[in-house]
């Protein structure tokens, strides 16, 4: 394995990442605490949509997330040759 | 049955259970003591972990912290789950890979600095030693309240069974222990949860039932809850009230999240799965196992809340409340606890419920004269759920052993993360280097017996601060060990002066900001300013700060980096192997 390909490999994993946590960020610390009075129109059984990612929403989308990031990971990890 | 019987038959079975693993799952070397050999399905691990992480606190406080606050405190749902991502992204694969046994064993070869192992040993040390006080006092109160004993042998049958396990089985007979802990705890939490949910809501998924109709009112239970909050003079449940302030939100649940991913001994899980991908895949099963308690515990604390209000008020608030002589059989065992106390002030025989400092303009027309719930502690809410919700003995039973296993489960992990720290990080890898497999391993068993020892003394003596150590130990991981991690795997040109200054300054400026409000060592009187929000500086609370920490630390690591050189080109070399999976064995021989 060239030092090229594990460059390569190591950037589109820092991208993945980037991408996930910016996620991670927006549904917690944005849709749960800060963006909430954005949301505030947005009604969710007696009370708003921020108040649900805050207590239900943002949990489920973290486990969405790392699933996600297993999934994409395992296929870059064959794709760069670099499983084990 | 008396009720007494059946907490102990639950109890004791749950017991047997745990020491019955012990003996299957004996350690015989010093991998199977530290890491489970590496052989644990990473479901397996998952479970382990959640149990490993769900403390006393969560299993019996969080409900309570989030029924008498509201959305306020949604901050510990979205920052001890949110750690996770951190640790599946960010971190345990990268560990895993590098393929040792303790969180200094990463720091002190990383950064080629026996003073870095030294500073990741002590945060270590501190941080889970104030963890685990929290863990046995807890297991203490536990046994007192369901199985009558005194509250020092409750302690005591706690800290041998702990002993049994660890001891023997290390990290392999933790890891199954848990796994069986987990079941426990997760059933006995869910099942009076479910059937709250259906009583109020007729819905079975408490998740769902939180935002869902209110059955007697016919309005969303939540907007109801409002409503009788706001009557009552209380803060209305769905906004957030002062203290707390959006800053001071955000930055109190960054704290949790990347404490969270700092705590070694949830670290430590990791390095027992076969492979780097089963690492990721470890994290993630360890969220959901996790978010089964956490997605509940929010709905359990609404709905106790509501329950509480419509018991003592059973015909609205402006109507004749509870009269005290009708009381039901859960308060009446609770007051003998002094967990729960009435006190008649007016005089009229009926219970008055209500927020004294704003009290509803109705209240002296009614002839209130004070709020009459004098004490009603937090940790009742889970405890009490069975005998609130009217089920079976059985149930209770189940909530006596479940508030056990999470205590237990997490005292041992930390048990694991103090007697790895020292008969690995500092008797092995610093004092006696030549120590032979058979003498390391003993100095394990014969570390993990001590901090039993010691973890029993300070349950049975607890330093006056505990409850603030602890979220001390949340400050100074997220302060000192995250950052350093993260960069040991994302910057390979970090040298080790970078990463001593960093861990230094990040805790010590946390440090600093929590004794400033909390008293130098939390000896009272010694805070040089008042803890009260006006006080803090741009509203963050000490608590908060190991975010602030955290961020020192990556600026002081940088800078000092940048005046100092780049890592060697054999630590980077180190670096680039860690970042890729294949080759896992290899990266031992380093």
């Amino acid at each position: 394995m060239s030092d090229k390909s594990t460059d390569d490999y190591w950037k589109a994993n820092v991208r993945i990442i980037t991408i996930c946590m910016v996620i991670w960020a927006l549904v917690s610390f944005g849709f749960g605490i800060v963006f909430r009075p954005l949301l505030a129109g947005i009604p969710v059984g007696g009370t708003d949509l921020g108040f649900w990612f805050a207590q239900q929403g943002s949990m489920l989308t973290f486990i969405v997330l790392i699933f996600y990031y297993r999934w994409y990971m395992n296929r870059l990890d064959r794709e760069y040759g670099v499983e084990e | 049955m008396d009720q007494f019987v059946i907490n102990l038959i639950f109890v004791g079975a749950s017991f047997a259970l745990y020491i019955g693993i012990a003996i299957w799952a004996r350690a015989g070397t010093t991998s199977d003591f530290y890491a489970a050999s590496r052989g644990v399905n990473p479901i397996v691990n998952g479970a382990a972990t959640a149990a490993d992480w769900m403390s006393a606190a969560s299993f019996i406080s969080m409900a309570g912290l989030i029924a008498f606050v509201g959305y306020g405190n949604s901050t510990f749902l979205m920052g001890w789950t949110g750690g996770y991502v951190i640790l599946a992204l960010l971190l345990a694969p990268y560990l895993r890979k590098f393929g040792r046994f303790t969180v200094p064993d990463f720091i002190g070869d990383r950064f080629y600095s026996q003073t870095a192992r030294l500073v990741a040993v002590i945060s270590l040390l501190v941080m889970s030693i104030t963890y685990v006080i929290g863990q046995m006092t807890g297991a203490g109160v536990a046994f007192s309240r369901f199985l009558e004993v005194d509250n020092t042998t409750g302690l005591l049958i706690a800290a041998a069974v702990v002993f049994i396990y660890a001891v023997l089985g290390g990290m392999k007979g933790i890891t199954y222990t848990q796994l069986a802990q987990y079941c426990v705890l997760i059933v006995a939490y869910t099942i009076p949860a479910i059937f709250i949910s259906l009583q109020l809501t007729g819905n079975p998924l408490p998740q769902l039932g939180l935002f869902s109709t209110h059955t007697e009112s016919g309005q969303p239970l939540l907007q109801t809850l409002n409503e009788v909050l706001i009557e009552l003079g209380f803060n209305d449940y769905t906004g957030m009230h002062a203290p707390q302030n959006t800053l001071n939100m955000v930055l109190f649940t960054l704290s949790l999240m990347i404490g969270t991913a700092g705590l070694p001994h949830v670290i430590i899980r990791f390095f027992t799965v076969p492979k780097v991908a089963d690492a990721r895949t470890s994290a993630g099963w360890a969220l959901v196992f996790i978010a089964l308690l956490y997605t509940v515990a929010p709905a359990v604390g609404a709905m106790a809340r509501l329950n509480i209000i419509t018991t003592i008020y059973p015909d609205g608030v402006r109507e004749q409340p509870l009269a005290y002589a009708d009381r039901p059989d859960w308060m009446r065992n609770w007051e003998q606890t002094g967990l729960l106390a009435f006190e008649d002030k007016n005089g009229d025989g009926f219970i008055q419920y209500y927020n004294e400092a704003n009290p509803p303009e109705f209240a002296e027309e009614l002839g209130w004269e004070g709020n009459e719930m004098v004490t009603f502690n937090q940790d009742i809410l889970v405890l009490a759920n069975p005998e609130i919700a009217q089920l079976p003995g059985w149930v209770i039973g189940l909530i006596a052993a479940g508030g056990l296993a999470a205590a237990l489960s997490t005292a041992a992990g930390l048990l694991l993360a103090i007697s790895s720290a020292v008969s690995h990080d500092l008797i092995k890898n610093m004092i006696n280097p030549g120590i032979s497999e058979k003498g390391e391993l003993l100095a394990a068993r014969i570390s993990m017996a001590f901090a039993i020892a010691l973890a029993t003394y300070l349950g049975l003596n607890p330093p006056g601060f505990a409850a603030q150590v602890v979220a001390l130990a949340f400050g100074l991981a997220a302060s000192s060990l995250f950052p350093a991690l993260m960069m040991g795997i994302f910057s390979k040109k970090m040298n080790a002066a970078g990463a001593i200054t960093g861990m230094i300054v990040g805790l010590g400026s946390t440090l600093l900001y929590i004794f400033t409000y909390l008293g130098w060592f939390f000896f009272p009187g010694t805070n040089m300013l008042p803890n009260t929000p006006e006080y803090w500086l741009f509203g963050i609370s000490p608590l908060s700060f190991g975010a602030v920490g955290a961020a020192l630390n990556f600026a002081a690591a940088y800078l000092v980096n940048k005046l100092t050189g780049d890592a060697p080109a054999e630590i980077q070399e180190l670096v680039e192997g860690i970042r890729v999976p294949k080759g896992a064995g290899a990266a031992v021989d380093h």
